[in-house]
């Protein structure tokens, strides 16, 4: 069952064409990934994907329905979420704040049940603080829930923008380069909690890398961009083997 | 079944300690109410401080409200004083207008407060419609610019009631067309005079702690959360689905209708309101207020609040130099308020420092 499906999407930013026919196919439950040299326009792909862009052309599906042209917050409401290459998290709020703040649109009360305290707020916060604890706990946070996000340490504030990114129940989960800047033994960590958190949320993921290393270990499919076009799109064996790909990566 | 204790015990304290830092707050104010009350009636409280007391109540208000937009928020407004302005006019008019028709003050001057909060809310609503898409100093000049409209256009405005309903003039008394027995109410640049002097130290004080209390429970509710998310990440806080227009509207009005609360206390407090005093320099010491106090720190405003507003009067018998020795004082606040050592020796010494180490010596001993 398709997941994801773009259909020749492309944008411009004044001549550069950053992005162009860009097509991929995302079955349910699939991790692909999605490689290429600096400036490829993988990130600007996530950007048209999640509403920050509007696409020139091309159509985007979520579940077959058409989600092209939406805003930001009416596709993370649609069912996408995602996290950013330079870490963005709620700095001056709790570890515990920032993935409550993540479950906003799941759990509702007013704004007025909130000032006077009525019971609905009570309800709702005690349920709210479950469901968020028990997300940290997938990502082995919860004895830092008390925290300020700021003063963690740097392999778990990326960790902490996925588990606030799927605390939105998202059906399809954009990670953008989540090892960048880790050590062997945290990357290493990092996938196991990748294939963890797809088994345990039933996610389909799509994420952005340079490791190598990550991409070949867990992607079941790769997508290779270069200039906005696509290089290659298929098995990682045979994507990394490809020459065109190692050319683009190495040079002739 | 033990994790699931654990977990539950975690989660109450940390209920007691947020609701217990409020109650320590509000228990200090009430101290201090009590001590001030008890000073009045034995006859230990100078003229001058008996008349600043309600100015403090309405200064804090102010503060605590700014503080919302600007330090919970993070946007930054020059305005603010505009809608204490609106507030301040709407509940004199409201109240000029009762005065015969509703006897009873306590129900009058409540009303007169929720109609001048509900009206500078409405300013707020559709200011911040306008406003809000602006960010950092635009945003800034924007609402100073809004701030000197309403001050402007009620420096202009008469208001005539009769038998007919309500008249509106911008030139003058006559152009208002009022029948014989009418009253002018808001006289141009005059003003509104004769407002019924309601407000008390008392009311000041419950309203200062309504404010508070408002206001932190917005903080610690979803919409608080929401609204702290724009603060620290906008683009963040939309790729988690939280719209970012609402929230910053909500935050925005809740101020401006706190603002107007405070407006209400001011003009039953004064014989004559007049708009000029709602200009760009009142808005400024708010911001001073919120700045010296902390941004996002509650308490922090209302502290800086009372005593930026006894130490210029506490400096009149410097004469001349009262507004230099004020701007130096305030100088050197700034510099060493938030410097490390200070801020250590205030934590160290905080009553809610305090208290807590007592709970936790004596969770311990238990233990």
């Amino acid at each position: 069952m398709e997941m994801l499906s773009v259909k020749n999407i492309g944008i411009s930013f004044g001549g550069l064409q950053a992005v162009d026919s860009f097509s991929i196919t995302i079955n349910k439950g699939e991790l692909y990934g999605l490689i290429g040299p600096n400036g490829a326009g993988k990130t600007t792909v996530f950007n048209l994907l999640t509403g920050v862009y509007k696409p020139d052309m091309g159509q985007i599906f979520l579940e077959g329905e058409n989600i092209t042209g939406l805003s930001t917050i009416e596709i993370n409401k649609a069912g996408i979420a995602r996290t950013f290459q330079n870490i963005r998290l709620f700095k001056n709020m709790s570890v515990l704040d920032n993935v409550k703040c993540g479950l906003h649109n799941n759990y509702k009360y007013s704004s007025a049940s909130g000032i006077l305290r009525l019971p609905s707020y009570f309800k709702t916060e005690r349920i709210m603080n479950e469901q968020a604890y028990e997300i940290l706990k997938v990502f082995d946070l919860d004895k830092e829930a008390k925290l300020l996000s700021s003063n963690l340490p740097y392999g778990k504030q990326r960790k902490l923008e996925i588990a606030r990114a799927l605390a939105t129940n998202p059906k399809l989960l954009l990670l953008d380069e989540p090892a960048a800047g880790m050590n062997p033994s945290e990357t290493e960590e990092l996938m196991d909690t990748i294939r963890l958190v797809r088994e345990k949320y039933d996610v389909t993921i799509l994420l952005i890398e340079h490791d190598m290393k990550l991409v070949a270990g867990i992607c079941e499919k790769i997508f290779v961009l270069n200039f906005g076009v696509k290089l290659a799109n298929g098995l990682p064996q045979d994507v990394l083997n490809d020459p065109e790909v190692i050319k683009a990566y190495l040079g002739e | 079944m033990k994790a699931q204790l654990v977990k539950m015990k975690s989660q109450v304290q940390k209920l007691n300690r947020s609701t217990r830092s409020n109650v320590i707050t509000i228990g200090v104010i009430v101290i201090a109410y009590t001590i001030c009350m008890s000073m009045i009636k034995a006859g230990n409280m100078s003229n001058l401080l008996q008349n600043l007391l309600v100015a403090m109540c309405y200064y804090a208000i102010m503060a605590v409200s700014l503080n919302l937009t600007v330090g919970i928020l993070g946007q930054l407004s020059l305005g603010h004083a505009g809608f204490m302005c609106i507030g301040a006019f709407t509940g004199a008019f409201f109240s000029k207008i009762m005065v015969g028709t509703i006897d009873n003050v306590l129900i009058r001057f409540t009303l007169a407060i929720l109609i001048g909060a509900a009206m500078a809310g409405l300013f707020g609503v559709l200011i911040g419609i306008v406003v809000l898409r602006l960010r950092g100093d635009y945003l800034a000049i924007v609402t100073l610019a809004f701030g000197e409209i309403i001050k402007n256009v009620l420096n202009v405005l008469y208001i005539g009631y009769d038998s007919r309903g309500i008249h509106f003039s911008v030139n003058d008394t006559a152009s208002l067309n009022l029948e014989e027995g009418g009253m002018v109410i808001i006289k141009g640049a005059q003003g509104i005079s004769g407002t019924p002097r309601n407000s008390t130290f008392t009311i000041g004080v419950i309203l200062l702690i309504l404010t508070y209390l408002v206001i932190v429970n917005l903080i610690n509710s979803r919409s608080g959360r929401a609204i702290m998310a724009i603060r620290d990440n906008h683009i963040a806080a939309e790729s988690i689905g939280i719209d970012i227009t609402k929230y910053k509207i909500l935050a925005f009005s809740i101020s401006a209708a706190l603002a107007g609360v405070a407006g209400v206390l001011y003009s039953h407090n004064i014989a004559t309101v007049q708009s000029t005093k709602f200009g760009y320099n009142t808005s400024i010491l708010i911001l001073v207020f919120v700045v010296l106090g902390g941004m996002g720190n509650l308490r922090g405003s209302i502290i800086a609040a009372i005593l930026l507003t006894v130490l210029p009067e506490y400096l009149r018998f410097m004469r001349d130099y009262r507004m230099l020795i004020y701007a130096i004082v305030l100088i050197v606040m700034m510099i060493f308020n938030w410097a490390p050592a200070c801020v250590n020796w205030r934590k160290k010494h905080s009553l809610k420092g305090f208290i807590d180490n007592k709970i936790r010596k004596k969770a311990k001993e238990e233990a």
